[in-house]
C-alpha cells in the first residue's frame, strides 16, 4: 500500500526526521491561506499523488508571491499529471501540500528497504541525490553505499555515521544526518514498510538536514497491526477494479491486452498470461482466483474482467487441487449465465474431479470451448478472437 | 531415496486444530504413509487431548521428545505463524514446513536473522521451507502440505518451484507422460523464506534417485539466478527450466508479495537468460515441460 508524500512527512517527523513546515490543502483558497501562515516569501506548490516524477510533469513549483501560490495552485488542482510512473493517461491531482521553501545546500539520497539476499533491512545512501536512483544505480554504482541492518539489532549510531561521511555530508552536520537515518530505520521497521524513501534529503544554509521528499510502500500483510496506516489509505489514488476485486478477496491486476484469464493459484495465472502471449496476443489482466472458488467468487471475477472493454475473449485455466473441478465448473457455467458472456470462453481444468468437470461444462449447452493443456487453451482462445 | 522427507518421517502439526489444518492433516493421513508419519498436533490449551487419532501436546519441544518428530507442519494463522516457526527452531527439529500464507515481513526478517544466529553461535541448523508455499512431496511415502497427491507418481524426476498450482502442472504433465517424481517441493511465493532454489538443487544433485530436475521460478528476487550460477558449476543432472512472468508489469505485486519486479535483474526475460546460459534446457511454453525432460533423459 502506498501513501502520499505529506502521510509520509508526518510519519517521519514523529520518528525525529526534520522536515520543512507545510500544509495538506484540497483547494486554491487554502492553499493561499496557508502560505499565508507559514510565512516567508517562499513556497513549494506540491501535487499530491501516488506516483514519482510529479516535478518533470509540472506538479512541483515554486512560488515566489501569494499571487503566484494561488496561480500554480490553480493549475495543478485538477490537472491530470503525467509521469513515467501513471501511465499516459495520468493521474488527476486532487491534494496539495503547500510548504515553506528550502534552503538547498545540497541533495543526497537515502532509503529502507527489505533486502531479500541477506535477509535484512538496506539502508541506503547517495551523494547523488534528486535524481533518478535507478540511474544512479546503472551509471555509477559506486556512489550508492549500503549497509545491511539486523531488524532487532537497529541502525547504530556507528553504521549512521558512516553512511552520512560517505555521502559526503559535512562533518558539522553529521550528528542532524545520523538523527535522520537512525529515524527513517525506525520508522520503517514500526510502520511495517517494504521502501521508506527520501529524495532528497538536504543540507540546508543553517547546516540541518532536512526531508525534502517522502516515499513509502507497505507491506500489505502487515496492515492488520498498522491502523495509523490503513487510515492514510487513499481510494482515489488506487485502480476502481483492483479494488472491487480485492472485496471479493480476488487478486486482480488490468493489463493492455484483449483475453481476460482467471486462473488459480498466482503462478500459474502469471504462466496462462505467458502462455497466451507466447500464443500470440496479449492477456487483458492478472487474475488470480485463489484456494477456494465459489460459485459467486467466479461471477464476481467473470464481471470484474467483463468492464474491461478490451476484453474480446476469456481463457479460463484451473488446477484443481483441493478445489475441485466439479466446483469450478458449475461456478463458470453460473457466471457465464449471469452475465450474459456474449464472448468467446475457453475452459482448460485439470486435476481432482476434471471429468465431472467437463461434463457440466458440454452439458449446459453453453458455446465453451474445452482444452487440454495450456498450449491447447492459449492456441484456441487466441484463434477465436481474431 | 528422496530428498529432505520419507516414509519414516515424523511429522509434529502445528496449528491441526484450526480449520485449515484439520483438513489438511486429514488428507496428509490418508495419503501413502500418512498415518504413521503425521504423530503430534500442538496445541498449549488442547495438551492430551486428540484428534484424528493424533495426540495433542502443549509445546512442540514436548511433542518432538515424547514422539521423536523431526519435522514439523505449520497451519498456524499469520498473526502467530513467525513465533510457531521459532518454537520449532528452539525445539531443534531438522526441517519445519510453513504453509500460512500472509505472514508479515518483518516478522520473518526476525525470525530469520534470529535462526541465522542461533545456527552461528553453534545451535543446530533446522531448515525452514516456506512460509506461504505448498510444501513438499515424496510420492507412495509421504505428503507434508496442501497439494492434491492423487496426480503424483513414484519416479526419478525432482520438481522444485514457488508456486503451488505451478507445481501441480509440472507434476501433473510428467505423470501423464509416465514419468514419476522423486520429491516435489514448493518453496514459497514470499520475499523472505527459507529454503532456496539453490538448496533444493543441491539436494536434488546428491539425491541418488533424482535423474532429472524441472525448476520452475518467476519475477521478483535473485534465487532462480543464484542457483542458474550454482548449477553451472555443479549440476551433473539435466534441468529444464522455466520462469512466470514474461508478460508481468514492473513494480505490480502479482498475487504472491515476493512476485515484484523491483529492478534489471529480476525480469521473467533475465532469469531465463541466465538459465539458459548456465546450460538448463528453457522453455516460454509451461506447457512444455514435462515433454522437455523426456527427451534429456
Amino acid at each position: 500500500m502506498k501513501i502520499h508524500e505529506y502521510q509520509g512527512k508526518q510519519l517521519l517527523k514523529k520518528f525525529g526526521v526534520a522536515v520543512p513546515r507545510g500544509v495538506f490543502c484540497q483547494s486554491v483558497d487554502e492553499a493561499v491561506k496557508a502560505a499565508e501562515s507559514l510565512g516567508g516569501n517562499l513556497w513549494v506548490v506540491k501535487a499530491q499523488i501516488h506516483a514519482g516524477g510529479r516535478g518533470k510533469g509540472g506538479g512541483v513549483k515554486v512560488a515566489k508571491s501569494l499571487d503566484e501560490v494561488r496561480e500554480f495552485a490553480g493549475q495543478i488542482l485538477g490537472m491530470q499529471l503525467v509521469t513515467h510512473q501513471t501511465g499516459p493517461v495520468g493521474q488527476k491531482v486532487r491534494r496539495l501540500l503547500i510548504e515553506e521553501g528550502a534552503d538547498i545546500r545540497k541533495e543526497y539520497y537515502v532509503a529502507a528497504l527489505t533486502d531479500r539476499t541477506t535477509q535484512t533491512v538496506a539502508m541506503m545512501a547517495s551523494s547523488e541525490g534528486g535524481m533518478d536512483i535507478e540511474k544512479v544505480a546503472h551509471d555509477t554504482p559506486e556512489k550508492i553505499l549500503k549497509v545491511f541492518v539486523d531488524p532487532e539489532e537497529g541502525l547504530s549510531a556507528k553504521q549512521a555515521a558512516e553512511l552520512a561521511t560517505g555521502i559526503g555530508v559535512p562533518a558539522a552536520s553529521v550528528d542532524s544526518a545520523v538523527a535522520a537515518l537512525q529515524g527513517l530505520f525506525k520508522c520503517y521497521m514500526e510502520t511495517d514498510a517494504s521502501l521508506a524513501e527520501i529524495n532528497p534529503l538536504i543540507l540546508e544554509g543553517d547546516g540541518n538536514i532536512k526531508a525534502i521528499d517522502a516515499k513509502f510502500n507497505f507491506d500489505s500483510n502487515a496492515l492488520y497491526r498498522q491502523p495509523e496506516i490503513v487510515a492514510f489509505r487513499d481510494l482515489d489514488e488506487e485502480d476502481p477494479d483492483e479494488l472491487e476485486a480485492s472485496k471479493h478477496d480476488l487478486s486482480y491486476i488490468s493489463l493492455d491486452g484483449n483475453i481476460g484469464c482467471l486462473v488459480n493459484g498466482a503462478g500459474l495465472a502469471m504462466a496462462t498470461m505467458d502462455t497466451i502471449k507466447y500464443f500470440g496476443a496479449e492477456p487483458a489482466n492478472f487474475l488470480d482466483v485463489g484456494g477456494g472458488a465459489t460459485t459467486d467468487k467466479v461471477t464476481s471475477a467473470f464481471q470484474i474482467m467483463l468492464k474491461n472493454p478490451k476484453v474480446k475473449g476469456i481463457l479460463v485455466n484451473i488446477f484443481g487441487g483441493i478445489m475441485r473441478c466439479d466446483t469450478i465448473a458449475t461456478g463458470v457455467v453460473a457466471a457465464a449465465r449471469e452475465t450474459h458472456l456474449s464472448v468467446p470462453l475457453v475452459v482448460r481444468m485439470k486435476g481432482t474431479n476434471e471429468d465431472i468437470g467437463k461434463k457440466i461444462l458440454s452439458d449446459s449447452g453453453l458455446p465453451i470451448i474445452t482444452a487440454d493443456s495450456m498450449a491447447d487453451a492459449a492456441t484456441k482462445i487466441v484463434a477465436a478472437v481474431k | 531415496m528422496s530428498i529432505l522427507i520419507n516414509k519414516d518421517t515424523k511429522i509434529i502439526t502445528q496449528g491441526m486444530t484450526g480449520k485449515t489444518g484439520q483438513f489438511h492433516t486429514e488428507k496428509c493421513q490418508e495419503y501413502a504413509n500418512g498415518k504413521y508419519c503425521f504423530v503430534a498436533g500442538v496445541n498449549p490449551k488442547k495438551a492430551g487431548e486428540s484428534l484424528l487419532g493424533i495426540p495433542i501436546f502443549g509445546s512442540v519441544k514436548d511433542a518432538a521428545a515424547e514422539t521423536g518428530a523431526t519435522v514439523s507442519v505449520i497451519y498456524v494463522p499469520p498473526p502467530g505463524a513467525a513465533a510457531a516457526i521459532w518454537e520449532a527452531v528452539e525445539a531443534d527439529l531438522d526441517l519445519v514446513v510453513c504453509i500460512t500464507e500472509g505472514i508479515p515481513v518483518r516478522d520473518m526478517l526476525v525470525v530469520r536473522n534470529r535462526m541465522k544466529k542461533r545456527e552461528a553461535a553453534g545451535g543446530k541448523k533446522t531448515l525452514l521451507l516456506g512460509p506461504n508455499c505448498p510444501g513438499l512431496i515424496t510420492p507412495d511415502e509421504v505428503k507434508i502440505g496442501i497439494m492434491p497427491g492423487h496426480i503424483h507418481r513414484k519416479g526419478r524426476i525432482g520438481v522444485v518451484s514457488r508456486s503451488g498450482t505451478l507445481t501441480y502442472e509440472a507434476v501433473g504433465q510428467l505423470t501423464e507422460i509416465g514419468l514419476g517424481q522423486s520429491t516435489a517441493v514448493g518453496t514459497g511465493g514470499d520475499p523472505i523464506n527459507g529454503l532456496k532454489h539453490i538448496d533444493i538443487m543441491r539436494l536434488f544433485n546428491d539425491d541418488p534417485d533424482t535423474d532429472a530436475v524441472i525448476m520452475i521460478g518467476e519475477i521478483g528476487g535473485p534465487d532462480e539466478a543464484d542457483a542458474a550460477m550454482w548449477c553451472k558449476a555443479n549440476m551433473k543432472k539435466p534441468i529444464v527450466g522455466f520462469i512466470a512472468g514474461v508478460t508481468a508489469p514492473a513494480g505490480k505485486r502479482m498475487g504472491h508479495a515476493g512476485a515484484l519486479i523491483s529492478g534489471g535483474a529480476d525480469t521473467a526475460d533475465a532469469k531465463l537468460a541466465i538459465m539458459e546460459e548456465c546450460g538448463f534446457t528453457v522453455t516460454r511454453d509451461p506447457s512444455e515441460m514435462g515433454k522437455l525432460i523426456k527427451k534429456l533423459i
